[in-house]
């Protein structure tokens, strides 16, 4: 059975942070019309047609990140700029459990389909609607991508090494995880509509989501007055909560090939010290996470310099034998095409395209025993499902879907 | 529920929690949608409640800053779940929930006698979301693992660092790789309590950490899956196949402004010349006949056709866009910058510290800042507060984390025992 097979969402969503939610309902059996501007061939979303491409063919339907984020969707085209257009969304609206969308905050309302009005067609629908900084406050109106949410929220911040800019994060963490809290909102709405039969709106602010993540920091400067703007913080590859020495991101004997592993307690530091056996460099603070902690640059040195001599997967075959939590840097190549265990999990499911043909995507990292995912079809090209949508789901006539067409409204 | 907080969308789902550190951020995340979680800690409490930092850094199991925050609003229950005793009162709460949210090494729930067949046989409705560091089953099931080593092997840390790949990379702060499973525990959970009115009964959910981390590195995952690209790491902006120009700007205050992208079309480059003119800049800036000239185009520069040498007037006005945005952020102050980018309509980004976020005007005028009260120490903590507003129930419950075993005896009276049974319970010493 799937899981979400009743479940019909009115998607407008694009980008990852929007997208990159409802296709998570699409691979659980949930209906998921995307409604696309055949106008400016849907370019709202700047992945479609974008790089990476699977061979040297170009062009609106060939984008990989928008094949990605859009697999098992139904794609439709409709011009909402026109009266008829407006009307035929209406009718659509009628028969969605959910309208989504991550546009600007207040995009939908300036096209006449704000919550009220949805309301008005539907009367338990469940609106979704996912900004940067959420539909109020004094910087509604402000625009954000990923990393201008990551570095409002003190995610960017959070992330680097002492005497150095921010590293932050090297892609949209928040594009993926404001996609996760917008999932959650969709999912916790129809809960709750089953249990009252009431309907809502959920405006999601991804910088609130970003600052849910630093907890802790909040908490010090709350409770401490301690601030994480302060000399030689942050060390993110360091672990001050709990406390653990070492900690970090070693080099190995091969270029830009690095090993993180870390000692938990006595136990593990015990380990790797008969491990790195080096007797000279070892000093007796290392004998208590204390002074193993405070003692965490020459403790680093030593470290590196066992594994600096070493390859990165003795390394981590040694480390993990002794129970040493440990994992190398992994490439995309090593985590994709050699990890078993992502293989295992099915992580990188294969999809048909239309036009792309058979492409890998990511998976999902949940197994559910009796109702689990799944990922076949890939991104609809522009319009591609209008027939289906507007002919079996509204019932249009084939006269009128060619009128339609030829008036430029689909 | 007429005069009393809305609880929350999820009111009335009732889970009960054994978790270490990777997925109490799955339970908080429930109770913050209103549902009743509890969380289930061995008699001398949660070994996170001995996690730095603390309050006053006076360590203490009820002064861990880190507790509270992963705790907010969820119940305890101290039992010894290694008795016989312990087992039955676990079973009975089982029989009572709608979700069992856990986190232990895979194969000991079996080895306590508490696995999934035997919790389905009290309550087939039962939903049991079970998450670790590599799913239940795999090859590498029972290897060391934590956040670190998770974002390590997963793909985040290739992705982050610096430009100089002298420095190594590096691991994003904060436990995102616990949150992220979390998250992905969450939306299993959900997923299956709906399935369940259509399947009739609940289901097992394997939530693998290593896994979600996988497929959350965008860029890095799909140009390999695609093309067999590798994208490499740089400061503070995406990885990528190829170099990309620097976003990072030290403003006149010391504080960093991550500048987004510059001007492309001509109106943004008249918007820059007249800010240039405001803040007295203009004089400092020769290029700015460059800005007026950006300002006479139409539409967007070409980027293609600038980086290719076809467009070597639209190449000198958009260096001169870049270099007059850059020459203001290290005018002004990064606020100042900011909110004066973002009002003229370009997207970028104040690089907040997290304590900052909680004092900005903005995070205060939409309430997410959360003042929570703790009576014993009679006094409030700012803690982060909700980031979606549910407006037609939204989660209004206040109650702060959990003391030891506060909620023990309600939760057992509760499901039904009675204070002649929990009295017996004490005498056997597993409850806390």
């Amino acid at each position: 059975m799937e899981a979400l097979k009743n479940l019909r969402i009115c998607d407008f969503t694009g980008q990852l942070a929007g997208a990159g939610a409802t296709r998570h309902l699409a691979a659980f059996g949930a209906e998921v019309i995307r409604i696309e501007d055949p106008v400016n061939e849907g370019r709202w979303d700047i992945l479609r047609g974008n790089a990476p491409f699977v061979d040297d063919r170009r062009g609106i339907e060939l984008g990989g990140a928008f094949n990605n984020h859009n697999v098992e969707k139904k794609a439709i085209t409709l011009n909402l700029r026109t009266d008829e257009g407006k009307e035929i969304l209406r009718s659509l609206v009628e028969k969605s459990d959910v309208v989504s969308e991550n546009f600007s905050s207040g995009v939908m309302d300036r096209l006449g389909f704000g919550y009220e009005a949805l309301k008005k067609l539907r009367q338990d629908i469940i609106y979704v609607s996912n900004s940067g900084f959420g539909a109020s406050g004094p910087y509604q109106p402000y625009k954000t991508w990923g990393p201008i949410v990551q570095a409002v929220s003190g995610l960017t911040f959070s992330s680097g090494l002492p005497d150095q800019p921010s590293a932050g994060w090297g892609y949209s963490f928040m594009d993926h995880t404001g996609g996760y809290y917008m999932c959650i909102s969709i999912l916790a709405a129809l809960i709750y509509r089953s249990s009252t039969g009431n309907g809502q709106w959920v405006d999601l602010a991804c910088t609130e989501a970003a600052a849910t993540l630093t907890g802790p920091s909040i908490l010090d400067w709350s409770a401490n007055k301690r601030p994480t703007r302060r000399d030689g913080e942050p060390n993110s590859n360091r672990n001050a909560w709990p406390k653990m020495a070492p900690h970090g991101i070693f080099p190995t004997n091969s270029l830009d090939t690095w090993i993180s592993l870390a000692c938990r307690n006595d136990d593990d530091w015990t380990q790797l010290r008969a491990l790195i056996d080096d007797p000279a460099g070892f000093d007796s603070n290392y004998d208590t996470l204390e002074g193993r902690y405070a003692h965490q640059n020459s403790l680093e040195e030593l470290v590196s310099s066992w594994t600096l001599v070493n390859s990165q997967t003795e390394l981590a075959s040694r480390l993990t034998s002794l129970g040493i939590p440990n994992a190398p840097v992994r490439d995309p190549q090593q985590r994709i095409d050699q990890d078993e265990n992502t293989a295992d999990w099915g992580l990188w499911p294969t999809v048909e395209h239309t036009q792309m043909g058979s492409v890998r995507v990511d998976g999902l990292p949940v197994h559910l025993s009796e109702t689990d995912w799944n990922l076949e079809r890939g991104a609809g090209c522009l319009g591609e499902h209008n027939d289906e949508v507007y002919g079996e789901l509204l019932g249009f006539s084939s006269t009128k879907l060619k009128d339609l067409k030829s008036q430029g409204i689909i | 529920m007429n005069d009393t907080a809305s609880v929350g969308p999820l009111e009335g789902i009732k889970v009960l929690e054994y978790t270490g550190e990777i997925a109490p951020w799955a339970g908080k995340i429930l109770a913050e949608l209103g549902a009743e979680v509890i969380r289930l800690e061995p008699l001398d409490g949660s070994h996170t409640r001995w996690y730095e930092p603390f309050l006053a850094d006076t360590p203490h199991p009820e002064k861990s800053l880190f507790f509270w925050h992963y705790n907010l609003r969820k119940r305890s229950l101290a039992l010894d779940i290694n008795s016989e005793s312990g087992k039955k009162i676990f079973l009975k709460l089982i029989s009572d929930v709608d979700v069992l949210l856990e986190d232990q090494t895979p194969g000991h729930m079996l080895e306590l006698g508490l696995d999934y067949p035997q919790l389905a046989a009290v309550n087939s409705d039962l939903i049991h979301a079970a998450v670790t560091p590599f799913g239940q089953n795999g090859p590498r099931s029972k290897d060391p693992a934590i956040d670190l080593t998770i974002l390590a092997g997963a793909g985040p840390a290739w992705s982050c660092g610096y430009d100089d790949h002298k420095l190594p990379p590096v691991r994003g702060g904060g436990g995102q790789g616990y949150h992220t499973a979390s998250h992905w525990a969450v939306i299993g959970i959900l997923t299956a309590i709906i399935a369940r009115k259509e399947l009739g009964k609940g289901q097992y959910i394997d939530v693998n950490a290593h896994a979600a981390s996988n497929v959350s590195t965008e860029a890095a995952s799909y140009s390999w899956l695609v093309a067999e690209q590798t994208v490499q790491r740089q400061t503070g902006r995406h990885a990528g196949v190829r170099p990309s120009s620097p976003t990072q700007v030290k403003a006149a205050d010391g504080r960093w402004i991550n500048s987004g992208v510059p001007a492309r079309q001509g109106k943004d480059f008249q918007k820059t010349y007249d800010w240039l003119a405001e803040a007295g800049l203009l004089e400092e800036f020769p290029e700015a006949p460059l800005l007026q000239l950006g300002a006479t185009r139409d539409g967007f520069l070409n980027l293609g056709a600038i980086s290719s040498g076809e467009d070597p007037e639209g190449a000198e006005i958009f260096a001169a866009g870049r270099a007059a945005m850059v020459l203001l952020i290290e005018s002004l102050s990064a606020y100042e910058y900011f909110t004066g980018a973002q009002q003229r309509g370009f997207q970028c980004g104040i690089i907040y510290s997290p304590e900052e976020v909680v004092q900005d005007v903005h995070f205060i005028d939409r309430g997410f800042p959360l003042e929570i009260h703790h009576p014993e120490l009679n006094q409030s903590f700012i803690y982060p507060g909700v980031p979606y507003k549910f407006l037609g129930s939204p989660c209004e419950i206040k109650r702060r984390p959990p003391l030891l075993g506060e909620h023990t005896v309600e939760v057992l009276r509760e499901i039904g025992y009675t204070p002649e049974n929990i009295e017996v319970f004490q005498s056997e010493n597993i409850l806390g």
